[in-house]
Order: C-alpha cells, then sequence, then structure tokens
C-alpha cells in the first residue's frame, strides 16, 4: 500500500498536458547472428580504462579484543603500515573506556591501480568488565555510513561519484582458544551479520597444531550455523552454479581462515619471507602449509574484493535504504553525528 | 570517541582520483588488488552491456538499412507507409554476442516522421519517448524495494539523426527536432542515403549543415579527445561531421564474395568501403566510444531527474538554508494529498445525500399529489420505472432494484421507502 500511494501522488502533482506514448512492454531478445567482426568487444578496454582512471575505494574493519593481531594482520595483508599498532600502550596510557571508531585512510597504487583503503579499528572491544552491548557502537558507526551515502543519494543535485564511506568488510577476530567461541562473539556476529560482511578469522592460529586447527574451525563452524549467523559468502546471494560451488568450497572447508600476521622478514631457504621467529622455528605467513593466510589475502583482495563491494551496496545498504523509508511515518530523520561521546555501559 | 583522521571527503566532479588528504603509502610487496578492474569486468561481462540507438529521420531515408549494416546483420522490418497521422516510435531489441561480450541493443525508430502535413508537434512523441525512458529509470530508483543492479536500462544512449541529402541545408524541422532533443540525448547527425550526393557536393553539404548547426546553438555529441590514446582519432572524426551514410540489406557477389552493396547500372556502391561512404567510420565511432556515451546519457538523466524533483516541490535546501531530506517533502506531499482526497469524499457523500433527500421528497410530493389512475399512466408510458429504476440506483440497489421494477412496481416502492 505504502507504494501505491507514493506513485499516485506523484501523478497527481504533475498533471500532464499531453498524452504519455506507450512505452513499449521489456521487448524480447532476438538472437542475430554475427557475420563479420564489428567491434563491440572493445567496450571491454573502454570500461577498465574507466575504472583505472576513477580508482577504487575499499573500506576494512577489524572487531577483536586487544592483543590479538588485528593491525599486524591488516598490515600483513595490505604490505603497508596502513594500520598503527597500539601494543604502544604503557602503563601510563589508559586503555579506552568505551569503544573507540577509528578510521584512518591511505592511497595505495599497484599496477596502475589506485586504492583508497580506509582501516576502521575498533580499540576497546570486548575489554571492558561488563562487555554488554559493546557491539552498540560498531552497529551505529556502519549505518552512520549508510545514511551518509542515502542523503547523498537523495540530494536533488548529486555528486557524479558519490563517495563511499561504507564497511565493506568485517574481519572478526575469533581467540584461538581450542574450545569453542564465546558468548560475546556470539552476540556481537549475530547483530552485525545482518548489516555487514563479517568474515571471521582464528587469529594468532600459531599456537594451534594442525589437528587443534581443524577441530577448532569445525566447532566455530557448527557454532555459527546452530547460531543463524551467516558470514560472507552468505549463501542466498550465490549468483550462479559457478559462484556456489566455488563459495561452498570456502565456507565449509577454509573458514573460518586460521591466520598468523607479521610484517618481519626473514630468510628461509635463500628467500626472504615474512615470518614470525621463535626458539623452535620460523613461522611462514605466506607458507599454506604453517598458515591458513594466504587464502585469506587471497579471497578478500584477490578475488572477492569487488563482491564484497557489491554485496555492501546491492544488499546491506538496499536493505539500510528500504528500513528507512518504510519508517518515515514513526521516526524523525535519522541526524550523522559527526562529534559524540559514546557511553559506555560501565 | 568517534575520531576520523583523515580530512573530510570534499570529491569534485572531476573523473580524476584525488588523494583526499590521505597520505600514500609505497607498498613492501606485491599485495594483489591490481586484479580489481578484472573482478569488475567479470561481473559486467557476466550481466551484459546494454546500448539503445535511436534512429529518427523521415520515412524511407534508410534507418533500417543503416542499422543493418552497423552490425551486420538484418533486422527484420516491414517497410511503413506514409499515410500515418502522427509520428511514432517503434523499439526492437536484439543480443548480440561478439566474442565474450554480450550486447543488449535496443533500436528505437520513427514511424511517420516527416509525413505529416503540419509538422509543428512532430518533434513531441519523441521527446515524450526519451522522457519515459528517463521516468521508468527514475521510478524505479524511487521505489522502497528496487534492484537497479538488475534492471534492464532502457534509456537511449545515442540519436541518430538522419538528415536528407538535398545538398541544400537543413530543414526546418531539422532544426526544430534536433534543438528539443540536444538537452536530453547525445545527437550524431547523419546524412541518409548518400550515394546521391557526388563527392564535391557532400563537402560543401556537411560544412553547410556544421554551420547552420552552430548558429542555432544546437549542441551535437563530440567525440572526446581528452585521452591521449584516442584523441588524435576522434579529433580527425570530429571533422567529419555529419557522417554520409549508406546502408544495404542486401549482398552483392564481387569477386568471390557477398559484399553488402548497392548495385547501379552505372557501378557498385559498397557500404564497407570509406571512399565510398562514412558507415564504417560511424560504425568504428559509435563501438569504441560506447562507454562515453552511456556516461554522457547517465550525465543527461541526472538533468532530467533534477527537474522531475524541484518541478515536484523538492528542494536540498529549507527556508532556513537546513538541508532538507526528500523523505520529509515525500511525506508532506503524502498527507497533503491524503487531506485532499478525504475532503473530496466528503464532498461527494454530502452532495449524495443532498440528492437523495431531494428526490425522495420529490417523489413523495409526487404520491401525496397523484392518484392511482395517474400511476397507471406512468406505468403505460415507461416513464414512472425510469424513475424507480434511478431512485433505486441511487439508493445503491440497482440489481434488486431492477428486478423489482418488472414485478409490482408500486408495492416495492413503497417497501423500499418505509425502509
Amino acid at each position: 500500500p505504502v507504494e501505491i500511494k507514493k506513485e499516485a501522488a506523484m501523478s497527481e502533482l504533475v498533471p500532464e498536458p499531453r498524452q504519455k506514448p506507450v512505452v513499449p512492454m521489456k521487448p524480447t531478445g532476438i538472437n542475430a547472428s554475427l557475420l563479420g567482426y564489428i567491434g563491440i568487444d572493445t567496450i571491454i578496454e573502454q570500461m577498465r580504462k574507466k575504472t583505472m582512471k576513477t580508482g577504487f575505494d575499499f573500506n576494512i574493519m577489524v572487531v577483536g579484543q586487544s592483543g590479538l593481531g588485528k593491525s599486524t594482520l591488516v598490515n600483513t595483508l595490505f604490505k603497508s603500515q596502513v594500520s598503527r599498532k597500539s601494543s604502544g600502550w604503557n602503563r601510563e596510557e589508559k586503555i579506552p573506556k568505551t569503544v573507540e571508531i577509528k578510521a584512518i585512510g591511505h592511497v595505495i597504487e599497484e599496477g596502475g591501480v589506485k586504492m583508497k583503503l580506509t582501516v576502521i579499528d575498533t580499540p576497546g572491544f570486548g575489554d571492558q568488565i561488563n562487555n554488554e552491548n559493546c557491539w552498540e557502537p560498531i552497529e551505529k558507526y556502519i549505518n552512520e555510513q549508510y545514511e551518509k551515502f542515502l542523503k547523498e543519494e537523495v540530494n536533488i543535485a548529486r555528486k557524479k561519484r558519490i563517495p563511499d564511506t561504507r564497511v565493506h568488510c568485517c574481519l572478526y577476530f575469533i581467540s584461538p582458544t581450542g574450545h569453542s567461541l564465546r558468548p560475546l562473539d556470539l552476540e556481537f556476529m549475530k547483530h552485525l551479520s545482518k548489516v555487514v560482511n563479517i568474515i571471521p578469522v582464528i587469529a594468532k592460529a600459531d599456537t594451534m597444531t594442525l589437528e587443534e586447527k581443524t577441530e577448532f574451525k569445525q566447532r566455530v563452524r557448527k557454532e555459527l550455523e546452530v547460531n543463524g549467523i551467516e558470514f560472507y559468502p552468505q549463501k542466498e546471494f550465490d549468483e550462479d552454479l559457478e559462484d556456489k560451488t566455488e563459495n561452498d568450497k570456502i565456507r565449509q572447508e577454509s573458514m573460518p581462515f586460521a591466520v598468523v600476521g607479521s610484517d618481519k622478514e626473514y630468510q628461509v631457504n635463500g628467500k626472504r619471507v615474512l615470518g614470525r621467529k621463535t626458539p623452535w622455528g620460523i613461522i611462514e605467513v605466506e607458507n599454506l602449509n604453517h598458515c591458513e593466510f594466504a587464502l585469506l589475502r587471497d579471497f578478500v583482495i584477490r578475488t572477492h574484493l569487488q563482491d564484497l563491494k557489491e554485496v555492501t551496496h546491492n544488499i546491506h545498504y538496499e536493505t539500510y535504504r528500504a528500513k528507512r523509508l518504510n519508517d518515515n511515518g514513526g521516526l524523525p530523520p535519522m541526524t550523522v553525528e559527526t562529534e559524540e561521546n559514546h557511553e559506555s555501559n560501565l | 570517541m568517534f575520531e576520523k583522521e583523515f580530512a573530510s571527503l570534499d570529491i569534485s566532479n572531476t573523473i580524476d582520483n584525488q588523494n583526499d588528504g590521505c597520505r600514500t603509502l609505497p607498498l613492501s610487496m606485491h599485495v594483489g588488488f591490481d586484479s580489481l578492474p578484472d573482478q569488475l569486468l567479470k561481473k559486467s561481462i557476466k550481466q551484459g552491456f546494454c546500448f539503445n540507438i535511436l534512429c529518427i529521420g523521415e520515412t524511407g531515408i534508410g534507418k533500417s538499412a543503416l542499422m543493418s549494416s552497423l552490425f551486420n546483420t538484418n533486422f527484420e522490418d516491414s517497410p511503413s507507409t506514409h499515410f500515418l497521422p502522427s509520428v511514432r516510435l517503434r523499439a526492437q531489441s536484439y543480443e548480440i554476442q561478439e566474442s565474450n561480450v554480450l550486447l543488449k541493443l535496443t533500436f528505437v525508430k520513427t514511424v511517420g516522421f516527416g509525413d505529416q502535413v503540419n509538422k509543428a508537434d512532430s518533434y513531441l512523441p519523441i521527446v515524450d519517448y526519451i522522457d519515459a525512458q528517463f521516468e521508468a529509470y527514475l521510478e524505479e530508483e524511487l521505489k522502497v524495494m528496487r534492484s537497479l543492479f538488475s534492471y534492464h536500462d532502457t534509456r537511449i544512449h545515442v540519436c541518430l539523426y538522419f538528415i536528407s541529402p538535398t545538398g541544400r541545408s537543413l530543414k526546418n524541422i531539422d532544426l526544430l527536432t534536433m534543438r528539443s532533443l540536444d538537452s536530453k540525448v547525445n545527437i550524431i547527425p547523419v546524412i541518409g542515403k548518400a550515394d546521391s550526393i557526388s563527392k564535391t557536393e557532400l563537402q560543401e553539404f556537411k560544412k553547410k549543415i556544421m554551420t547552420e548547426l552552430v548558429t542555432n546553438g544546437i549542441q551535437i555529441y563530440q567525440f572526446p579527445t581528452d585521452d591521449e590514446t584516442v584523441s588524435e582519432m576522434n579529433t580527425i572524426t570530429n571533422g567529419h561531421l555529419p557522417f554520409a551514410v549508406v546502408g544495404s540489406m542486401e549482398k552483392v557477389k564481387i569477386g568471390n564474395k557477398m559484399v553488402r552493396a548497392r548495385q547501379y547500372p552505372w557501378g557498385i556502391v559498397k557500404v564497407e568501403n570509406e571512399s565510398h561512404c562514412d558507415t564504417v567510420k560511424l560504425r568504428r565511432m559509435l563501438c569504441t566510444n560506447m562507454e562515453d556515451l552511456r556516461e554522457k546519457t547517465c550525465a543527461y538523466y541526472e538533468l532530467y531527474r533534477r527537474c522531475r524533483l524541484e518541478k515536484l516541490g523538492c528542494k536540498d535546501v529549507g527556508p532556513e538554508n537546513e538541508p532538507v531530506s526528500l523523505q520529509e517533502v515525500f511525506e508532506a506531499k503524502r498527507l497533503e494529498f491524503f487531506l485532499e482526497m478525504e475532503r473530496k469524499e466528503e464532498e461527494i457523500k454530502q452532495r449524495f445525500v443532498q440528492r437523495v433527500n431531494e428526490k425522495a421528497a420529490m417523489l413523495e410530493e409526487a404520491e401525496q399529489q397523484a392518484s392511482m389512475p395517474v400511476y397507471l399512466e406512468f406505468l403505460c408510458q415507461g416513464r414512472f420505472r425510469v424513475n424507480v429504476r434511478k431512485m433505486y440506483s441511487l439508493k445503491g440497489l440497482s440489481s434488486t432494484g431492477e428486478q423489482a421494477a418488472q414485478g409490482s412496481v408500486e408495492s416495492q416502492y413503497l417497501e423500499v421507502f418505509k425502509r
């Protein structure tokens, strides 16, 4: 009913002076066979050139208790100091009393492709004594970005390219306890898997043996399923059979990725590799026998980066928008908060 | 506390990507996001590309023949008559596959353009059609539950305007039509049936047309010259406008090949020969600038959207220069409409009750004054029956009223009024 009335309102207010021509129904395609080269395939090059010129935005959020290696992992993923480690806290500095949201942007370039990468850190998450509702500031931040985009989209004079600050990917760090997920983990993922793409990772995976790792992963997968938590790549968004088989394999075998991060290089077998040096050996970060970092890197960056953005735009953002437009009767329009103190629940 | 450590984003409308106040960081090793364009293209290829061409020209100037020649296939179509009362548009869709690219081509052409005695309104159906496609897109965009990523885009990306090969100048209807379209669509003027003009006449004709377009302030599509790889070719091509095209549905055997051509007693005009006509040039230009045409169409759409929303009374900034959300405006308008509807409904109700009371009073009066024989007289004349029926329908009892009218009229009438 809401939709129909809106359309009626629009046609009432702008009376047509002349009869509208009949718009043809969605026409059926007729297959025309080609004889001789035309040049339609040059459109691919044109599009490629265009995208290289405009560049890309990517916003990644990291969530997890402090000390799980979040900053190190992101720096390892992007081979650059994109995230400042918070291990610089000494006794005098206070641990944040609330969950803070810190977004830092950098521009990185590779192979002619320019990317504006924003890493959103959430210090203070899960570090309090009482962590009830500590996901709320995070959910609020994510929704604020959707709201910002919606406001721009709804403007009459629109920008040619709306700045995209929406969170495309949220890496959730699971403590490698070896047992099961914590209640906080489940609570967070339950609330946020509906608004953002969540990729769970098992942090500091070098504390588990291979068997412990496999068992833990299985248990985590089971718990996520039992609790109805749909992490990325979500089953319902598989576009075709090809996607489904590829994603099924990732969902059922690889995820959650057990990762190790490092920004130090060592010499192993004559090669320079990123790794962690321990008395019992060097853990090579990009060695698939040691940990699954390479899988995570390939998944997030080399194959599914664009898809992460598209799911965020076509599904999460659209869901938010639909809810906002339907709710208009009840709630006043949401204001975007730029400076605001989030109270913790202490 | 919410903290942003980079400068606030202030993206201007330039395509060039600026750093927006962010530091550029060097990468210590290969990361792998240089595959991003490929990831993006993979999705686009899966979905396919839409391209919509509008051909405007007089009946018989060779619109279908040109389209068939451009895309090297025979688009089946029956020739139209000259006697249509108004200009209409006919759209046909085709799917063309070349290597891994699937192109969903829609070819819209005018039917009956230039045939009427009074051509003052000829451009109107064309403008309406273009606007209707923008309107359909806008409607989809404004829906609460929408699916823009799978929406079949019907907006016209390029308009080929066919000029008659008179060799003199543009006709008034050409100027009128192009002027009404140049702010809504990319216009590429072409000279149809160009094989009827000699080479020297053609040069003069082209120059004349271009000067006329400039003096009349008509904006036609300029091939982009900002990219170094194509700027040289595009500048040269811009100098060849308008394209002198020849199209043909038939093929002629030359040597041992079948070639698209027109056979005359004095020679054969080969469509694909660049020294015979500009058809191949046009094809090349359309293909290599397809993306730019689509981008410019988006800009035209934004203009349409802005005008449309402003007409609805929407503003970006309220009376105190506070940003106003579109949603608030919608709500206000919807409320207005509701109240208006309610008021009208009340009005109609009141009028209905009034009329019923009036009629009832009238009939009661008649009942009191008249006697039985008069009823019978009325019955015979059929007048009373009609009145009863009217009365019944006023009270909303039409079906039963008709049945009663067949039976004993008087008793039914009294019964109705006693209710």
